[in-house]
């Protein structure tokens, strides 16, 4: 098997802070082979972006403590030195921003700054750069671009803005376009645009894509490959269809039954996933899941999971301590309609321990660093 | 852009008539300033004030004199005339206003470089014992009083009086034309002190400017560009960093061409300051009402100034 | 009290269902100005243009539409936060537009509000229980402190918080916590109307579903009327009983939910519809029809049907006609029972080619 593009092993970020230390990202591994698109899942706080910033070194400055390796064409990204780093940033491997109106400099024409990413990376002179700026405008369907490349980014719609950071992604052919919520500052019909865009690019250009979001559809319309994050940690990982088909992790079963869909019955309510998002600082102990997880048994805030095959999957793995079967009987249960509750009294599993819901309360208390959140009270799932 | 330059002379314009209406007010009309009982001085006998009050106009309407006032104003530059000297007001201005020129800008050069200078410094360097120390003494000129600063360069480096006699002292302001070199040497430690209060406030804002800059998405983007730190710092970061100086700089140039009296009284600059300082302990009206309106005058210039600069500086002020 | 034209758009769907607010023809013009000295008005920002809608009493009214379509716009004419330029918004019959002091204050404890950003709608420095009792403060309500401590304690039970935290700052809840405490200040009153801008976006997808759920839960037992405005299509068709599509600043389509999703007329409801990502990979789209460029300039919006410029059917009638809102039947000659403003609305095969999805 030939190497692949990416390849993610045991990577940690952490940010020490006056609270304690944040474990942005805690032992993450995966794979990107060329051209094809890995899609990062997760909500706020999960570890999903800082994992990718660090893979472009973004993190260096904010004081992130960096282990594992990113092995980017088998040289390792995390060891890399500052100006080696820089030089493959923007030129190999690029990313695409979530607010297109802040990402670009408000003070500076559009122009200016495509062709200072062409120039970042070639030795080619300003009109050279601009021919290239205009020609990257058209490629990534901004009407007018000889005109429009005089322009400054307010004068701009959202979508051409974001089109125009696409361009300047694109700059210099990179191997591996990073997306970090490419189109969720944007409206559906241009969301819909700004994907087919990416599709259209790769394509053409044959590079790989991460497309990090929190919106299923939206990876659902990508990706080959989707890893879902939580608390910093990869849970799940599968083929498109596999995580969509046949889900094993009860916080993959959780969003993907959290979402209102525009097919099926209406009336059905939605199963929320209960509590609150962790703090990456006192993070809960054993399977971090575990606060807000229907199915938790008592040794589950002991004991941490590891990334495991899927029986009979080999590119599915998850990391989960319910036994492979019985998680296969739950999803069809929650598949047919029943809540979480349901499934576990059909399948007679004993509810989580009482005492984990406080632990969830104490989590929370801790979220958000300095804040500190409020325990939910019990955050009912009405 | 040529419009909106438009709007802000006329509206500059309309300000300026307005303070003139003012000083006009508070200089004639008020009664504890009738100029005809100032200017006839002791000898006030009812006939001497109506005979000056006749040969200044000052038996006309209000609304008359005001117009004759401002025609005067604005096709002679007539300023009056000095109640001490008889001499007109605006020959005494214009001797001046070089000297202030030379004081103010050189100054200003000087607090913009530091002050620019050492906020990037710090910025970078945040937390850091040299940002500290920098933050630090910026606190401490902030609060020197200009005179004390002055008096103390003096003792320390003026050759005449100082501990180390370096540069030359109080009173040795010759004019840029008759001795460029003289001129910069003597304006050396006038500028160091007129600027060291403006550089730690500026050093002070670029610092925080910058730090909240640097934390901005598109400074995050031109870095994953693999743009070089210097660059992304100095084309980047400090292009919107500098915006507030920008505003300042403008007023506070304004503000110390009309009032740099106390650091002109003690280097004995002949500046407007100084000008102003002899005009007032003198209860010479004149020469206060002309200065004064000569300050507001660049006050209300750099406030335009500031406008389109800012114009030019951030294309999204050009088309609201 | 004069009459109003009643309007058979609304197709509320139980016969005998009495209409809470009435919107008949309500415009909100921004002028735009320009001068050298003195600003003259050069022009408008369109942002809502004519719209007529009913509310019935109990049902969820959703209204979607892409950015500057004029949906924040309509709601904050409704609770009268904005002065309408034109129109008439009637609640319980009554116009409340011209309504002024104590009568306008007795009407907008009748209708509440759920702001988007949980963040910035609660005051930083005023405890939970400050902030839910306020609307008693305002409206002279539970003049008693014990009182009122021990509504707003069972209002925050209500909406799934702990009575513990009357004293807690805003700062120490998460989002989801932040929207349930909007949602407890908005119930305070007993309010007859609730208008939710947006109230989920700001979440993320596992809060979404708590706070959906609670709005829900809510109107049910509360009997409340509840308008929904939101940008997520799937979202709006999870909530609401009675759907209406804006675009740059006018109704494009109006009905029953369940008919509009199944069957949209108007081709820019198609459009919105198609471009939903689903989350299915087997459903992936390879062929969908894209809607192209941006959105007009609400000050400067297309002539006659607005939708004329990027629309995939627009003819030469579209530029020059205005389409009324109106049934546009079905094949076999029925009712639709939903109303579009075209001229030339999408049939069966248009629907399913474009790849709508939600399309059985």
């Amino acid at each position: 098997m030939s190497e692949p593009l990416l390849r993610v092993e045991d990577l940690h970020v952490e940010f020490p802070t006056e609270d304690g230390v944040v474990h942005a990202v805690d032992g993450i591994s995966y794979e990107v082979e060329r051209g094809q698109t890995l899609g990062i899942v997760g909500e706020s706080g999960s570890g999903k972006t800082v994992s990718s910033l660090t893979t472009l070194g973004l993190t260096r400055t904010q004081g992130a403590r960096v282990s594992g390796r990113i092995l980017f064409e088998g040289k390792d990204l995390v060891a890399l030195p500052d100006a080696e780093l820089r030089a493959i940033r923007g030129n190999e491997i690029a990313m695409v921003f979530q607010d297109p109106l802040s990402s670009l400099h408000p003070f500076f024409k559009v122009g200016s700054q495509l062709i200072e990413a062409v120039r970042a990376h070639q030795d080619v002179s300003k009109a050279a750069a601009r021919a290239r700026a205009i020609e990257l405008l058209g490629l990534v369907g901004i009407p007018d671009p000889e005109k429009r490349v005089d322009h400054y980014p307010h004068e701009f719609s959202g979508g051409m803005r974001q089109r125009a950071m696409i361009g300047m992604a694109l700059a210099n052919e990179p191997k591996l376009l990073i997306a970090d919520e490419p189109t969720t500052a944007l409206d559906v019909t241009v969301q819909a645009q700004i994907l087919a865009l990416l599709e259209r690019l790769q394509r053409e250009l044959g590079m790989a894509i991460v497309i990090i979001t929190h919106d299923l559809g939206v990876v659902a319309e990508m990706a080959n490959e989707i890893a879902v994050m939580y608390a910093g940690r990869i849970v799940e990982t599968a083929s498109a269809e596999e995580i969509f088909a046949g889900p094993e992790h009860p916080y993959t079963w959780g969003l993907l039954k959290s979402i209102p869909r525009l097919k099926g019955r209406r009336d059905e309510a939605l199963t929320p996933i209960l509590g609150t998002p962790p703090s990456l600082i006192r993070r809960p102990s054993g399977c971090h899941f575990h606060p807000r997880c229907p199915y938790a048994q008592p040794d589950h805030a002991r004991i941490d999971p590891q990334l495991q095959p899927v029986a009979g999957e080999s590119e599915h793995h998850v990391a989960c301590l319910l036994e492979s079967q019985l998680r296969r009987r739950l999803w069809a249960e929650l598949q047919q309609g029943a809540t979480p509750e349901q499934a576990r009294e059909a399948l007679g599993l004993p509810p989580p321990p009482e005492q984990f819901e406080r632990v969830a309360s104490v989590a929370a208390g801790a979220a958000q660093g300095s804040g500190g959140t409020v325990g939910p009270a019990p955050e009912i799932g009405l | 852009m040529t419009r909106y330059i438009i709007r802000r002379l006329l509206w500059g314009l309309v300000l300026l008539v307005i303070v003139i209406a003012l000083l006009f007010v508070m200089f004639r009309v008020l009664p504890t300033a009738d100029p005809a009982k100032l200017r006839a001085g002791r000898l006030q006998s009812p006939k001497i004030i109506a005979e000056i009050r006749h040969t200044y106009g000052l038996d006309k309407s209000l609304p008359a004199q005001f117009w004759l006032y401002l025609k005067d104003l604005f096709l002679h530059f007539n300023l009056g005339f000095s109640f001490y000297s008889g001499a007109p007001v605006k020959e005494l201005i214009f001797n001046r206003v070089s000297a202030t020129l030379s004081l103010v800008i050189g100054g200003a050069i000087v607090w913009v470089v530091t002050g620019v200078g050492v906020g990037i410094v710090s910025a970078r360097r945040a937390g850091s014992r040299l940002d500290r120390a920098s933050m630090g003494s910026a606190l401490v000129l902030v609060s020197a009083p200009e005179y004390w600063l002055g008096l103390i360069v003096l003792y320390l480096f003026a050759s005449d009086i100082g501990q180390v006699r370096i540069f030359p002292g109080a009173g040795s302001y010759v004019g840029l034309t008759s001795d460029p070199v003289k001129w910069f040497t003597s304006l050396i430690l006038p500028w160091l002190v007129v600027a060291a209060g403006t550089a730690a406030i500026y050093a002070r804002l670029i610092r925080g400017s910058l730090i909240e800059t640097m934390g901005e998405d598109y400074i995050r983007t031109a870095r994953a560009k693999g743009l070089s730190e210097r660059r992304v710092v100095l084309r980047h970061g400090l292009r919107s960093a500098i915006n507030p100086i920008v505003t300042i700089l403008g007023l506070d140039i304004g503000v110390l061409l009309g009032s740099s009296v106390l650091v002109e009284t003690v280097f004995n600059i002949p500046g407007i300051g100084r000008l102003n300082y002899i005009a007032i302990t003198h209860a010479d009206f004149p020469i206060v009402e002309g200065t004064v309106l000569l300050a507001a005058l660049f006050i209300i210039i750099a406030n335009i100034v500031v406008d389109i600069a800012y114009a030019f500086l951030d294309p999204r002020v050009r088309y609201s | 009290m004069s009459a109003i034209e009643p309007i058979s758009q609304a197709a509320p769907q139980q016969q005998g269902a009495e209409p809470l607010v009435q919107v008949r023809g309500l415009v909100k013009h921004f002028p735009l100005t320009r001068g050298i000295l003195l600003q003259r008005k050069v022009g408008a920002v369109q942002a809502v243009d004519g719209v007529n809608f009913d509310v019935m009493r109990g049902e969820t009214l959703g209204i979607v539409g892409e950015t500057g379509c004029g949906k924040s716009t309509t709601a904050r004419l409704i609770m009268r936060l904005l002065e309408p330029t034109a129109g008439e918004i009637r609640f319980e019959g009554e116009d409340i537009t011209k309504l002024k002091g104590s009568r306008l204050k007795a009407t907008r404890r009748e209708m509440q509000m759920i702001f988007q950003d949980p963040y910035s709608s609660l005051n930083p420095r005023k405890t939970v229980g400050a902030t839910i009792a306020q609307p008693f403060a305002i409206h002279g309500l539970l003049k008693d402190k014990g009182e009122r401590k021990r509504a707003v304690q069972e209002l925050l039970e209500t909406v799934g918080l702990s009575p513990e935290h009357y004293n807690r700052y805003p700062h120490e809840f998460s989002g989801g916590q932040r929207q349930r405490i909007g949602v407890a200040r908005a119930l305070a009153v007993k309010p007859k109307l609730l208008i939710a801008d947006e109230p989920v976006s700001a979440l993320d997808v596992s809060i979404q579903a708590q706070v959906l759920n609670l709005l829900r839960e809510m109107q049910r037992e509360l009997g409340l009327t509840l308008v929904f405005i939101a940008h997520d299509l799937s979202v709006v068709r999870h909530m609401c009983d009675r759907v209406a599509v804006m675009y740059l600043g006018r109704i494009v389509e109006i009905g029953p939910g369940d008919a509009l999703y199944d069957y949209p007329r108007h081709p820019y409801t198609g459009a919105l519809l198609s471009a939903v990502p689903i989350a299915d990979p087997t459903l992936r789209a390879d062929d969908r029809h894209l809607l192209t460029g941006d959105v007009p300039s609400p000050a400067n919006p297309p002539k006659a049907c607005r939708f004329h410029t990027r629309c995939p059917k627009a003819q030469e009638l579209c530029s020059q006609e205005d389409p009324p809102l109106e049934d546009k039947g079905t094949p076999s000659g029925a009712q639709a029972g939903t109303e579009a403003a075209c001229h030339f609305p999408l049939s069966r095969e248009e629907v399913a080619e474009i790849g709508v999805r939600s399309v059985r």
